[in-house]
């Protein structure tokens, strides 16, 4: 025994003597994962998540969370003598007499962007393949809850620095507070301690984003975790691939090294991004005054959305009886997302009740095979899209010579055009794929030669599929739609009324499908070749 | 799949592909070269770290350089964080090249089991919690039961309460501003009290009400009071009797808080008289008395009344006949 399995061993036998873990250890260093590059998604949310918490560690060292008044005194002379909150003057002093200050700020912002921007996309890639469906809903609505988390405490996080950008954002937020009905003005004068913007808001969102929310995010991200250890992850389908097992790389030493690794690469990335990307220059837009604007206001990337519905808002307030109800704040800044949330939330619960699946799925869906879910999936992000593009109409405007009011109109339509367009053109897409599909497992791969026969009649030569490769694209199941009659066999019309008629109709629509081959046409073809 | 419909599936499953062996796995001047790309990674990240600490202590905090791309950068910073960046990125690179290259690449197989537990396990499950209701004997016992349904009902309170001191009551504050009849305009920046004269028509100013000399001017005050100021020549005001009356030779004043959402409406358009505010582009006729012609907002910016004082610098006549800045429930905006 070499010195070094000797240490190895004790430190396992210390271990194991004082909590019973072998057993435990051993089953879980040999667990299984399986391999595809979608699934390191979730893992760089996870590693920016850390990002995120190392370098704000750092910044909270110098930020002081102030809004006392002070004279700038420092390195930065264009803003040296000028009268601003102490958490401003701090965010400078970090970015100008801090070393490696405005790397750790740049890093930290940088991360903050790719934490949002990857949770986003392992979103799509958990709806898109169905990896959502029982067991894994509670885990979806964890999710879900941590996108909306994120959005508020990036947020939080960018109005820390009290620079004129992101107060102008806080003015934005209150405004949104303000206009809830009956209790707005209350609340908004509680959060900020009195008027706007008073005095207290920098300290009281300080303790939000450093302790509470990044508290209730590493609970929820725990909770995720866990229930993605027990459940065991999910696979695509292929060979040897079944419900019942999971096909992968032990987690060590395979996986120990490559997701290690993997944090290393999303940290090492981040940092060159801090590195040479500026972002949040605070000290170009200088102190926060109500008065003052900066032109180009933008909010961060996943604010933007919500920016841009509020712009595109119809200018619609009602007075009556003395009080004003601000449709054209509520309806794009708290109805929608609100409406949007849920649905997303309960979205698995919405599946099943289409389909009627109420079983087990760890194998996971070619988003082709569930057109209806994919269609969705696009009219959300269609609508997500044209809503973050008037976000930025400003930009465009000034960046492509366009009239604002084109790119206003443009996407007051686009949002209730484009999303049901992208719906239908999403479904037959993926119809379209699923024909394809049919048309290689029954005659093979297109290979792009020609053979001209000996009574001059060219044809193009096609490749059977590999087993394997066929399997793949046969081995989704096909559902029939659920029979609900509007009447049954003796005429007595569907007791479930309107609902039932609903549910059928949402039935028939998920589960349109290209039937694939079956084994008598298999059967039938390779007779027929031989 | 279940069994039912197994028949109708066309093909079956080939089962897992064989393994095929990387080259690494037979070949050991391979698996030598591949050690050698993974030491070399790994070195890479050492040298980055010796980039940033040389950057750290040797490279002055102001050193400016000119590099293609970046245009004129800072070196500390820019040097720092490459140095930090390879550290990282490479020891990354130099795990995963390891991983991929030389630890073992077999598929093994594990099993599920589904998910909820036997039908005993449930039973026993529902039984111990029947079990645990009935010695606590909440059920036999009632007066228990609602008075401590009443205490957990109640001691929700108190967090709630203990909120109430986050601040004061909005009382009437949102609909007063620090203007009065009589308050003299005062330029934002300066403090300046300015006359007529020294607006050009097609000018564009910044102002406050005065204060009395002692009184500090927070930025409560400006979020609430600042006005713009513009000049244009009368006869393109298109208002009535009693908005015109509120001018002054051609001087118009409007709150500059977006009757939207707060923002500062800052841009104008001196050809087409134009006040467009930044945030979510609302567009105010400035000869209109502000009337909204585009974007999210649903009123005009209040007006504030203006005239001349005996010494010549503008006053107001009153102050705003309704509150400024956004919406809010309690608003009387008929």
């Amino acid at each position: 025994m070499s010195a070094r399995e000797r240490v190895a061993g004790g430190t396992a036998s210390f271990i194991d003597e004082r909590t019973g873990a072998a057993k435990w250890m051993k089953k879980t260093l040999t667990k299984v994962f399986p391999d595809h590059w979608s699934f390191m998604l979730g893992e760089i949310v996870m590693y920016s998540f850390v990002i995120l918490l190392l370098s704000g560690t750092f910044l909270t060292f110098w930020f002081d969370p102030s809004m006392r008044e002070v004279e700038y005194e420092g390195s930065y002379e264009p803003l040296n003598g000028i009268k601003m909150s102490a958490a401003y003057a701090s965010a400078l002093h970090i970015s100008f007499d801090v070393r490696g200050g405005l790397l750790m700020r740049q890093i930290h912002h940088w991360a903050a962007l790719i934490f949002m921007a990857a949770m986003v996309v392992h979103m799509m890639r958990v709806f898109f393949t169905g990896a959502f469906r029982k067991p894994r809903e509670l885990n979806w609505i964890i999710g879900v809850a941590l996108l909306t988390l994120g959005i508020v405490e990036g947020f939080l996080g960018y109005s820390l620095p009290d620079d004129l950008l992101s107060g102008t954002g806080i003015r934005i937020a209150e405004a949104i507070i303000q206009a809830i009905p009956v209790v707005g003005s209350y609340l908004s004068y509680f959060i900020f301690g009195g008027a706007f913007p008073g005095e207290m808001f920098i300290q009281r969102i300080y303790a939000v984003h450093i302790l509470l929310i990044p508290g209730i995010m590493l609970a929820l991200i725990t909770a995720h975790l866990m229930l993605v250890w027990y459940q065991k992850h999910t696979q695509y389908p292929g060979p040897g691939r079944t419900e019942k097992n999971v096909v992968g790389y032990p987690l060590m030493p395979v996986y120990m090294a490559k997701a290690g690794g993997f944090f290393f690469i999303v940290f090492g990335v981040t940092a060159f991004l801090g590195a040479v990307a500026q972002i949040n220059p605070i000290w170009i837009y200088g102190p926060y005054n109500p008065g003052q604007i900066g032109a180009g206001s933008q909010p961060d990337w996943y604010m933007g959305w919500l920016d841009g519905l509020v712009r595109a808002a119809p200018p619609i307030e009602t007075h009556a009886f003395g009080i004003t109800i601000s449709w054209n704040i509520l309806i794009p800044g708290l109805i929608i997302p609100g409406i949007i949330f849920t649905l997303m939330a309960f979205y698995p619960f919405i599946e099943q009740w289409m389909t009627g699946d109420k079983r087990e799925h760890h194998v996971l869906d070619r988003p082709r095979n569930n057109p209806n879910r994919t269609a969705i999936g696009a009219m959300s992000l269609t609508f997500t899209l044209v809503s973050l593009i008037n976000g930025g109409n400003d930009l465009l405007a000034t960046h492509f010579d366009l009239s604002i009011n084109q790119i206003m109109w443009f996407s007051r339509i686009g949002l209730i055009a484009l999303p049901p367009l992208a719906f239908v053109i999403t479904k037959r897409i993926c119809l379209s794929l699923q024909r394809a599909d049919r048309e290689k497992v029954l005659h093979g791969r297109e290979t792009g030669r020609l053979v001209m026969l000996p009574h001059g009649e060219f044809i193009e030569v096609h490749e059977p599929l590999s087993p394997e490769k066929a399997y793949v694209l046969t081995a989704h199941e096909q559902l029939p739609a659920l029979e609900i009659g509007e009447a049954d066999a003796n005429g007595v019309a569907n007791p479930q009324g309107f609902k039932g008629k609903l549910r059928a109709r949402m039935s028939k629509a998920s589960q349109e499908q290209i039937s694939k081959p079956t084994s008598k046409e298999m059967l039938e073809l390779e007779e027929g070749h031989h | 799949m279940s069994e039912t419909n197994r028949e109708l599936e066309p093909l079956s499953d080939p089962g897992l592909p064989e393994h095929i062996h990387r080259k690494t796995d037979v070949d050991p001047l391979a698996a030598k070269k591949a050690e050698r790309q993974v030491s070399i990674l790994f070195t890479l990240s050492a040298l980055g770290t010796i980039l940033f600490v040389y950057a750290y202590v040797w490279i002055p905090e102001d050193t400016l350089i000119f590099l293609p791309l970046f245009n004129v950068t800072n070196a500390h910073q820019l040097f720092l964080g490459l140095g930090l960046a390879m550290a990282l990125f490479f020891i990354g690179m130099g795990a995963v090249h390891w991983a991929k290259t030389l630890m073992p690449d077999h598929e093994v197989v594990d099993y599920r089991k589904e998910q909820r537990s036997k039908d005993e396990d449930r039973a026993a499950f529902v039984a111990t919690v029947k079990d645990g209701a009935s010695q606590a004997g909440l059920g036999r016992r009632p007066l228990i039961k609602r008075s401590l349904g009443l205490a957990l009902g109640l001691v929700g309170l108190s967090p709630i309460l203990l909120l109430r001191d986050l601040g004061p009551l909005p009382e009437n504050d949102l609909n007063e501003t620090n203007w009065k009849a009589g308050t003299r305009l005062v330029t934002d920046p300066g403090d300046r009290p300015i006359r007529p004269s020294d607006l050009e028509v097609g000018g564009v100013a910044q102002v406050q009400p005065e204060f009395p000399a002692g009184k500090v001017r927070h930025l409560d005050d400006i979020a609430q009071d600042s006005v713009l100021l513009i000049r244009i020549r009368p006869e393109e005001f298109n208002l009535d009797a009693e908005r015109l009356s509120w001018t002054y030779e051609g001087i118009i004043a409007f709150s500059k808080i977006c009757s939207h959402m707060g923002c500062a409406v800052a841009l104008y358009e001196q050809t087409t008289k134009h006040l467009l505010c930044p945030c979510h582009q609302s567009t105010f006729d400035v000869t209109r008395a502000a009337k909204v012609i585009f974007g999210p907002a649903a009123r005009p910016l209040p007006q504030l009344a203006i005239t001349v004082d005996n010494e010549g610098y503008l006053v107001a006549k009153a102050p705003f006949n309704e509150a400024v800045g956004p919406s809010f429930w309690g608003r009387d905006s008929q």
